[in-house]
Parts: C-alpha cells; structure tokens; sequence
C-alpha cells in the first residue's frame, strides 16, 4: 500500500548562489593564480550550479601562510575564553542560517531536504556548539594540565556530508588553538564556501579558517605543504592510504576515518518491524553515501525470509526523487562517477550469482539516480560482501549462531561501525565486546552526535572525531611519538 | 672453583612460549661492551617474523578477553619472578652495557618496577580513556579503550633491559600481543627476560621475543596484513623508519614512531598506553 503525495518542494529562494567563486584565504575570496576553474552541478538535474576555482601550488602555498600568520599572531595567543565565544558565534549563526544552509547542501549534494535539514545542519550547529566548551577546559580532559594546539591543520573532507565533515574538522581544531586549511570535495564546495561568509560574520579573524577548492590534486599539494603541523582526512581508504604514504617521516600528525563495510546483525528475537526500520535507515539513508552504512545485513536463519520479505515491503515505500521535495526519502547519486562506481560493482554481485532486487520506482529522466538495491544469496567471497559500495545497495547473509555473526561481521579489512538487533541484553554487551568495530550501534543506526567519539579499527582509519577522546587529534599530547605522530 | 668451566647458555628466540632457533640456522656474534665474546644469538629471519605474527594472532583472543584483573595479576607476576632472577639480569645488563654493579642494579630494579607500574594500569585504563557520553537524545552511550591487536616493536637500542620493558609491558597491559626485535648488540638481558617469561603466567604467544636485525626483520613485518601496529621506538636508522611507516600504510597500521635518547627512568605518561587502544562507542536506545 502507497499513498499519492502532492510534491511538496522547499523553496529554493533562500539561497543565493554566486555565478562564481574565489578560493577564502586570510579572510577574503582571492581569485586562484593559476585560473583554473571547475564547475560544481546539481547532482539531481545536472544544472551548473556555479564556477568553482582550483586552487594551485602557489594558492596552497598562500592559504597555509596566511593560517601559520593567524596562528602565532592571534588565535594561538588568543585565550580559551575568547576562542570559545567565537565558536559559540559560529553555532549560533548556523542556526540562523539553518534552512539556507540545508537548502544549499541539497542542492550540491543530491541529498533529501529533509536530511539536510533535520540531520547534517542540526548537528553542524551542535559540533560547533559543543567543541566551543571545550575551548577554555582542555586542561581537564586528560592531555595534560595546559595542553598546547599543533599548529596549522590541512584538512580534506568528503562529499557526502559536506558541511558536517567541515564542522567535524574545523570545530575541534578552531577549539584546541589550531588554524585550519580546509578543502572540501570538488562536488560539493558550496556549503563550505556559505561557512566562509559565515566566519565573515562572526568576525573570526583572517587567517583561522582558510578554504580552498579543487580536487585530488589541490588536496595532494596541501598535504604535502611542508607548514602543515597535522592532516585530518575523511574519505576512500585508497586515498587514505596514499595520504599515509606521503605524510611518513614528515613529522605530521596525521587522524584518518575511511571506509567501511559495516554489518547490521539481526537476531531471530528482535522486533521485526524496528529492526527492518534500522536497517534500511541503515543502508539507505543519504543514498547509502555513508562510511558506517550498514551495507552487509546479516539475518538469522530462522527469520531470514520473513524479514527479507517484510525489507522488500518496506523498500516499496520509499519515495525516490527530487531531493528538494520534504516527502522524499531517497536523493540523488552525488555525482557520475559515483553512480558509474556502483553500477560496476552491482554488475559484479549478478555476475557471481547473487540474486539482485531492486525497489520498483521510476527514476527522474536527468540526474544521477539509483533504485534501492538488495542483493540475497551473498557469500562472504563475492565483492559486494567485501567491498565498499558507497551506495543504496544492500547484501545480506546469514548466519545460524552468536559466534559465526561475530565470525562474519568481523571478516573485513575495515572496522568503522556494526549494528546488533536483538531483545537480550546480555547479548549485546556480548556482541559489542566482540565486535571488531569503533561504533557498534545497539538496536538503533546511523545515530551522531558531537559528544560521541567517531572512528573506526583497522582500514577504517585511527583516531577519533567528537567526544574528549576527538581532541586528541588536535592537541599536542604529553609525548609527540603517540600514534598519528607521522613521527 | 676457579678452575670449573662455566655451563655456557644457548640462546634463541621466544615464539609461541617456545624457544626455537632461528629457522635460518644463522646466529651473530654478541660482544660485550668491552669487546669480549658474550655468545651467538639467533639471527631473526623474515620466517621467524611471520612465525611470531601467527603466534601473537593466535595469543590475542584470550589475552584481550581475559579480565583486566587478571592481566594485571600476570604482570605482576612477571615482577616477581625478575626480582629472584635479579643477579642474572643485573651481570647481563652490565655486561651488555658495560654498566658498573650499582649502575646495572638500578636499572633493574627499575625494569621491575615498570612491570609493577604497568600491572596497576590493566583494571584502571577503561576510566580514565574511557567515558559516558552525554548525547543530545534517548541513548545510553559510552566509549571504552580496547587493544589494538599484534602490535610489532623494536626495542631500544640502548637501554637493554629497561627500555625494553618500557616498550612490551604497556603493549600488553591492555591485552595486545607483541612482537618485538631486541636490541640488536645487547640482546641477552632480553633472552634472559624470555627465560622469566615462560616460567611465569604470560600465555604463549602474548609476548614474542626475536634477535637479530631489525633492517631485515621489519620490512616484512611491517607490511605483514596480521599486523595491527608498529612501535617503532628503537629503529636508529631515519630512511629505514620511513620505508616502515609507508609499508604500514598498506593496511593502515597505527604507527608510533622512534625515540632516541629517552630516559627509560622516568615516569611513564599514558602515551604508550593510549598508542596502541582503540576507542569503541556503543549506543543504545532509553525506553520503557
């Protein structure tokens, strides 16, 4: 059953998008040296949204100066006090921008209006709000009596969050005393670009917060910047991994959260209808371009079918469409080559015999757009049981006992987040415990917050972001050869 | 008694709670600090490594699921058998290291301290790294340090003894297994520190002792895919630390890395305690 909704668009009127846009660097957009321009599109009607600069070895260059400059003259000096009414400021302001900000992050972004405005610019507000008490009482959260800030941190963050990972970032370093080169993914610039006009506003000095644009290159450059103290990325384990490669014996300080192929374990006594909405919040929420999304479901035999069944149903209810519309459920794929990556990979799950279905729904004619997708019959040696996908589709297995879900859920390289569904206390502090993961949600997903430290084991990355455990990645602790040093 | 010839030891590896030679048949030549012949230790291989690597994998799943409590009892226990064994290490340290008696008695009274110290760190760890979190919604939600799994250290070069507890005990403290490459010309103390091993509670495998150079041993280890984490707090040579940590980032080891001229005597920070845990949050909704 399915009702007809009437569409129910957000206005788009409370944006203002520029035609084009210079790179935020010492407190004002500068235009790129080198000239190089890209352009950033909306991912649901592949409309040219505005002109993007690509910032060069010489624009990285000028950004990590004019970050060092701002460091020693007035945000290291500055007092705990001071810096945390700015940040304050910057939470306070995100609220008032909220709807445009939310507006703009789906535009760019592909994401359901009612994701961006209920999730990811909420908690941009919250992270800012939260690290901001921090600022004045980092000598009581266990790094010392007057731990110091690093320095100058390059900061890379991912596309399917865009402003949520720049608050992940910014707010936490801003917090410790560090200044920050931010680049933000070429497809999704324009919210970071918003939060420059807003340090604008909260009259942040120049120099604290820098913005560059540009793509892997332009984030290649500014990690290697030799005036770089620390590296914080968010993204593909590949990158990361290169990222690693190239920070080795600089004597950065480096924190990476990665990929993940998070399993969502459901026993036979769970609440069916919950565990199923869990679930599909689990994989299917922003499209499934989510690190932790719980992208291998791992059924008990025993309900394995029922649940599959009562999945499928609840698939079939999933409005799929214009992200702008407060009724949708299921956005548009960020970008081309993202859906190129996951029709490869669903290709691969028919080509080794799993068995695909696919929700019935009609896909807008342009755009980048992918039905939710499950697989069944998965084994744990077909790649989309191994792979991560970054995308809605679903794999599920099975399992008979406790041990052999702890077996199969920890058989992955990655290590971000894992899920338990079940009635029986016990068992999940039992699961928990065994659960080779950084985040294990228990008969909840996808659930954030600032104060809840964020990051994932083995492949997934090391250090954390949010809680007391998230500043250390930002503050000298008391013996600089701690994991992350670079050295 | 002057006239007696000594009994002289045969000294291998520690793998597994075992003490094989070295699968390569090759030993080196060990000297004293005043040059004389000392014995012919094992010459660590790149079999040895990923020998230890398996034992220190299968060490891991009872190490880290035993309770708190009682790893903080088998580190204590390590202290009780090098107390009685003081003399040993102390003509070994002092051998090694061509300290005078006084000087060599220190560091090992230091040496069992450090085990002590770490001892009472095992049960006490989860609240101070650890935390309740107060999030903005119905959940109870609360972080915990656990262990990071095969941890592969190198121990200092210079510091025999001290530095080597130094770097094994906090790795172990919170339920990671080790590998570690002793100090390559003063490996003895280290050996004899295998012997106080086996002969106390520390389960096979927990703790894995190789000789030999870690020039050779580490490459492999360090791009080994069973291997969580690198400590590489002895590694003297700058290019070698670099090709390690790029290894490393093959399956994105945690790496923490040398340190030179540090004093083994001072009191410890947390720092080598919080290098090698991983923070794990668990949420759960409030409801009736």
């Amino acid at each position: 059953m399915s009702f007809e909704y009437a569409p129910a668009p957000e206005s788009r009127s409370v944006v203002d998008i520029a035609s084009s846009y210079g790179l935020f660097i010492g407190g004002e957009f500068v235009e790129a040296s080198g000239g190089g321009t890209f352009k950033t599109v909306n991912p649901a009607t592949e409309e040219v949204l505005a002109e993007i600069s690509e910032a060069g070895a010489d624009d990285v260059d000028r950004a990590v100066r004019a970050a060092r400059a701002a460091y020693e003259d007035v945000w290291g000096p500055m007092s705990g006090r001071d810096r945390a009414k700015y940040l304050f400021r910057i939470a306070r302001l995100v609220q008032e921008r909220s709807r445009e900000l939310a507006v703009l992050e789906t535009l760019d972004n592909g994401k359901p209006i009612r994701e961006s405005r209920d999730v990811d610019i909420p908690l941009v507000a919250a992270h800012f709000f939260y690290h901001a008490g921090w600022a004045d009482k980092l000598g009581h959260a266990g790094y010392g009596a007057d731990p110091r800030p690093l320095g100058v941190a390059a900061q890379v963050i991912p596309w399917n969050f865009p402003l949520l990972m720049l608050a992940w970032k910014i707010a936490p370093a801003l917090a410790c005393g560090n200044t920050v080169v931010l680049k933000p993914a070429e497809t999704t610039p324009l919210t970071a670009l918003a939060f420059a006009d807003i340090c604008r506003q909260a009259d942040l000095p120049p120099g604290v917060v820098n913005i560059i644009t540009g793509a892997g290159e332009t984030g290649r450059l500014l990690v290697e910047h030799p005036g770089v103290d620390k590296v914080a990325f968010t993204g593909s384990t590949e990158v990361g991994k290169a990222i690693m490669r190239q920070v080795a014996g600089s004597g950065k300080r480096l924190t990476l959260e990665l990929g993940g192929k998070a399993a969502n374990i459901v026993f036979e006594d769970a609440p069916l209808d919950q565990a199923i909405e869990g679930v599909v919040n689990g994989i299917f929420f922003n499209q499934g371009h989510v690190c932790c999304a719980g992208s291998r479901l791992l059924l008990q035999e025993s309900i394995a079918e029922e649940a599959v069944d009562a999945l499928k149903r609840r698939l079939g209810t999933l409005r799929l469409g214009d992200p702008l519309d407060k009724n949708t459920d299921i956005g548009a794929i960020n970008s081309a080559a993202q859906l190129a990556r996951i029709d490869e990979l669903v290709s691969s799950g028919e080509d080794e015999g799993a068995d695909r279905w696919s929700a019935p729904c009609t896909l807008p004619e342009r755009g980048w757009w992918f039905a939710p997708t499950v697989f069944t019959g998965v084994t744990q040696a077909h790649r989309i049981a191994r792979e991560e996908i970054f995308g809605p589709v679903l794999s599920v297995l099975t399992f008979r006992t406790p041990d052999e879900a702890v077996e199969k859920a920890n058989n992955t390289p990655y290590g971000l987040s894992a899920g338990v569904w079940t009635e029986k206390g016990s068992r999940i502090l039992w699961m928990a415990e065994r659960l080779r993961a950084g985040i294990v949600w228990a008969n909840t997903f996808n659930r954030f917050d600032p104060a809840s430290p964020f990051g994932g084991y083995k492949e997934s990355g090391f250090g954390r972001e949010g809680g007391i455990q998230g500043l250390g990645a930002y503050l000298a602790v008391d013996d600089a050869h701690d994991v992350g040093a670079g050295r | 008694m002057t006239d007696r010839v000594e009994v002289r030891k045969t000294y291998k590896l520690f793998v597994g709670g075992a003490f094989p030679r070295s699968e390569s048949g090759r030993t080196y030549e060990v000297v004293a600090a005043d040059g004389t012949f000392l014995a012919n230790a094992a010459k660590g291989s790149r079999k040895d490594g990923r020998d230890a690597v398996l034992a220190a994998r299968k060490g891991f799943g009872a190490w880290s699921a035993a309770t708190a409590y009682n790893r903080g009892q088998v580190l204590y226990r390590v202290a009780e058998i090098m107390e009685g064994r003081s003399a040993q290490f102390a003509s070994d340290v002092m051998a090694a290291e061509g300290l005078d008696t006084e000087a060599a008695a220190r560091q090992v009274e230091a040496a069992i301290d450090r085990w002590v110290w770490y001892a009472g760190w095992t049960d006490k760890l989860a609240q101070v790294l650890g935390s309740a979190n107060q999030v903005a919604g119905p959940y109870f939600n609360f972080s915990v340090p656990e262990p990071t799994g095969v941890v592969v250290a190198v121990a200092p070069q210079d510091s025999s003894l001290l530095g080597l507890v130094s770097v094994i005990a906090p790795i172990v403290a919170t339920g990671s297994t080790v590998i570690v490459i002793a100090s390559t010309a003063r490996p003895l103390p280290a050996i004899t520190l295998t012997e106080a091993l086996a002969t106390s509670d520390v389960p096979g495998g927990v703790i894995n002792v190789l000789t030999g150079d870690p020039a050779e041993i580490m490459p492999w280890l360090a791009s080994h895919a069973d291997v969580n984490a690198l400590d590489l707090t002895g590694v003297t040579d700058a290019d070698l630390a670099v090709t390690l940590e790029r290894e490393a980032a093959g399956t994105v080891k945690r790496v923490r890395g040398p340190q030179a001229d540090h004093d083994w005597y001072a009191t410890p920070s947390l720092s080598r305690l919080r290098s090698f845990v991983e923070t794990k949050t668990v949420w759960h909704p409030m409801g009736t």
